[in-house]
C-alpha cells in the first residue's frame, strides 16, 4: 500500500464527528451569545451613549465576560461543547488573545507575553488589517472615477 | 536490523510510577504508586511539574530498590519536551551518568532496550530506563495554549500526565526479565494530521511487529499479551487490519496502553491516551504486576512514537513512525 492508499484508507477507517449534532450545538450557543448581546443593548440604550457607542459597549462587556472565563478555566469547557458557536462571535477571539497570555506568562512579560499573546490571533489581525488597507485603496479609487452628486 | 537475543535476561527489578488526576481517575487508576490531582506537583509552571515528577519516579524506585545511587551505572531517560529538558533538569540532582534519550512515546521501551543490552552485555551492573509525559507541557509546545476554546477531533488522544522510572539489572530470582528486544526503523507514511497520531505510528508498529514474527518464527497465540504503547484506538483498528493482512491473527490477545489508561467513554478520552508516560505508567504498574502475579507469563511489549515537531507540522512534512518492541517473560534465573 503506498502513502496515497495508505490515507485514503486511514481517512476511511477514522471516526468522524457528528457534523449534525455539532452544527445544533453551534447554532444554539452561537445564538445564545447574540441573544446576550441583544439584552445588553437594550440594557444599555437607555444610558442615552448613542447607537454607536451602545454597541461598542455590548462588544466590550462579551469580550470581558469571554476574557474573565478564560481566566477561570471555564471557557475552554464550553467551548469544547459549542466549536463555532463559541468561535465565531466576538467571545472567540477574546479567547484567542487571552488563552496565549495567561499560558505564556511564565516565559515572562516581554518574551513570553509580549511576543506570544497574538501567535492565535496574529494572523487575523494582520490579514484583516491588510484586507481594510486593499478596501480602502479601492474605493479610494472608485470614488476618484464617480462623479460628486 | 533483526531480533537481539538477551541471553543473560535482565530483569525489571524495580518500578515506579507518578501520575496526574486524570490518570488516577482512570480504570487502573489505584495502582499508580504516587498521584498529585493538581497535576502540578507543586512547581509553578508545568515543564518543571513535568521534571519534578521524573525527579519523584526515579527517587521512588531508587529508595525501592534499595540501592545506592553508585549501584546505577546509568540513567537512559526521555521525554516529549524541546532539548529533553524535562529528563535533564529532572534527573540533575542524581549523580550517575545520563543518556538523554528521544523517541517521542516510544521512549519507554527504547531507555528499556538500551537499559537491558547494556547489562546483557555486561557493560554495566545495572542501568535505570526514565519517561515522563505531561499533558499540559506537550500541550502547549505541540497545540495550543492549555484555555484556549477548540474543539478536538475524534481521533485525537490525550497526553498522559505521567512519569515511570525502572532498574533493570542481573538480580537473581523469578522477576519479569527481557529475553529479546527489536529496535525499530523510522516508518512514514505520509500522515500529517496531528489530530491521528495512532495512524501515523500504527505503520511501523506493523513492520516492527511483522518482522518479529518473520524472523522468531512465534505465532501471536505464543503470547499472553501484545502490547503496544499509544496507538489509541484508530492506531490499534489499523495494526489488527495490518496485521491480518500479513497472516498475523492479534486481534484477541493484543491490548493498547492508550485505551487501558482512561475509559474512553466516561473520561471523554476520543482515542485514547498517548506520550511516552502512557506506555511507561501502564507497564510499571499494571502489566509488571499481572506478570508478577502470573496472570500474563509471556508478552510482547511496543512502543510507538510519532516524532513530529511543531516546526516539521507547520512545514507540512509528514509524522515519521517508529516502534520499539521487547519481550518479556516471568522467569527465573
Amino acid at each position: 500500500m503506498n502513502n496515497k492508499e495508505y490515507k485514503k484508507y486511514v481517512q476511511n477507517k477514522a471516526t468522524k464527528s457528528n457534523l449534525a449534532v455539532d452544527c445544533v450545538n453551534a447554532f444554539w450557543t452561537g445564538g445564545t451569545i447574540c441573544l446576550i448581546g441583544e439584552v445588553l443593548n437594550k440594557l444599555y440604550t437607555p444610558l442615552g451613549l448613542g447607537v454607536k457607542n451602545t454597541s461598542g459597549l455590548v462588544s466590550v462587556t462579551l469580550i470581558f465576560l469571554a476574557v474573565l472565563l478564560t481566566g477561570l478555566n471555564v471557557f475552554d469547557n464550553i467551548a469544547k461543547f459549542a466549536g463555532a458557536g463559541t468561535l465565531v462571535p466576538i467571545t472567540g477571539f477574546a479567547n484567542a488573545v487571552a488563552s496565549p497570555a495567561i499560558d505564556t506568562k511564565a516565559e515572562g512579560f516581554v518574551l513570553g507575553v509580549g511576543a506570544k499573546i497574538f501567535t492565535i490571533a496574529g494572523p487575523v489581525i494582520l490579514y484583516g488589517t491588510v484586507a481594510s488597507v486593499i478596501y480602502g485603496l479601492v474605493l479610494y479609487i472608485v470614488n476618484l472615477f464617480t462623479p460628486v452628486l | 536490523m533483526s531480533i537481539i537475543e538477551l541471553k543473560s535476561a535482565p530483569a525489571i527489578e524495580y518500578a515506579y510510577s507518578v501520575v496526574g488526576k486524570r490518570e488516577s481517575e482512570g480504570p487502573i487508576g489505584k495502582k499508580f504508586d504516587f498521584v498529585d490531582k493538581s497535576d502540578k506537583f507543586k512547581m509553578d509552571t508545568w515543564e518543571k511539574a513535568e521534571s519534578e515528577m521524573q525527579r519523584i519516579a526515579f527517587d521512588g524506585v531508587l529508595t525501592r530498590s534499595g540501592y545506592n545511587i553508585s549501584d546505577i551505572g546509568a540513567i537512559f531517560a526521555g521525554d516529549l519536551l524541546n532539548q529533553c529538558t524535562g529528563s535533564a533538569y529532572g534527573l540533575a540532582g542524581f549523580d550517575a551518568p545520563y543518556f538523554g534519550l528521544y523517541g517521542a512515546c516510544s521512549t519507554c521501551a527504547e531507555s528499556l532496550i538500551l537499559s537491558s543490552l547494556m547489562v546483557d552485555s555486561d557493560k554495566l551492573p545495572r542501568a535505570a530506563a526514565v519517561c515522563s509525559s505531561h499533558n499540559c507541557s506537550a500541550e502547549r509546545q505541540f497545540r495550543f495554549p492549555l484555555e484556549y476554546g477548540g474543539q478536538r477531533t475524534p481521533t485525537a488522544q490525550w497526553t498522559v500526565t505521567g512519569a515511570a522510572a525502572f532498574i533493570v539489572g542481573k538480580k537473581s530470582g523469578f522477576h519479569p526479565r527481557i529475553t529479546a528486544v527489536l529496535p525499530g526503523t523510522v516508518v512514514d507514511k505520509g500522515i500529517t494530521d496531528i489530530s491521528n497520531m495512532g495512524a501515523a505510528m500504527a505503520p511501523a508498529a506493523v513492520n516492527t511487529l511483522t518482522q518479529y514474527f518473520n524472523e522468531s518464527g512465534e505465532e501471536p497465540e505464543d503470547f499472553d499479551a501484545i502490547i503496544t504503547g499509544d496507538l489509541g484506538y484508530e492506531g490499534s483498528k489499523i495494526l489488527v487490519d495490518f496485521m491480518k493482512n500479513n497472516g498475523y491473527d492479534i486481534s484477541r490477545n493484543h491490548y493498547d496502553c492508550g485505551l487501558i489508561i482512561y475509559d474512553r467513554e466516561r473520561q471523554d478520552m476520543h482515542a485514547g491516551g498517548s506520550g511516552c508516560g502512557c506506555s511507561g505508567i501502564v507497564l510499571a504498574s499494571h502489566y509488571l504486576e499481572k506478570l508478577k502475579n502470573l496472570d500474563v507469563k509471556r508478552i510482547l511489549f511496543m512502543a510507538t512514537g510519532a516524532m513530529m515537531s511543531p516546526s516539521s507540522l507547520l512545514q507540512g512534512l509528514s509524522i515519521p513512525g517508529i516502534g520499539h518492541l521487547l519481550k518479556i517473560e516471568m522467569l527465573s534465573k
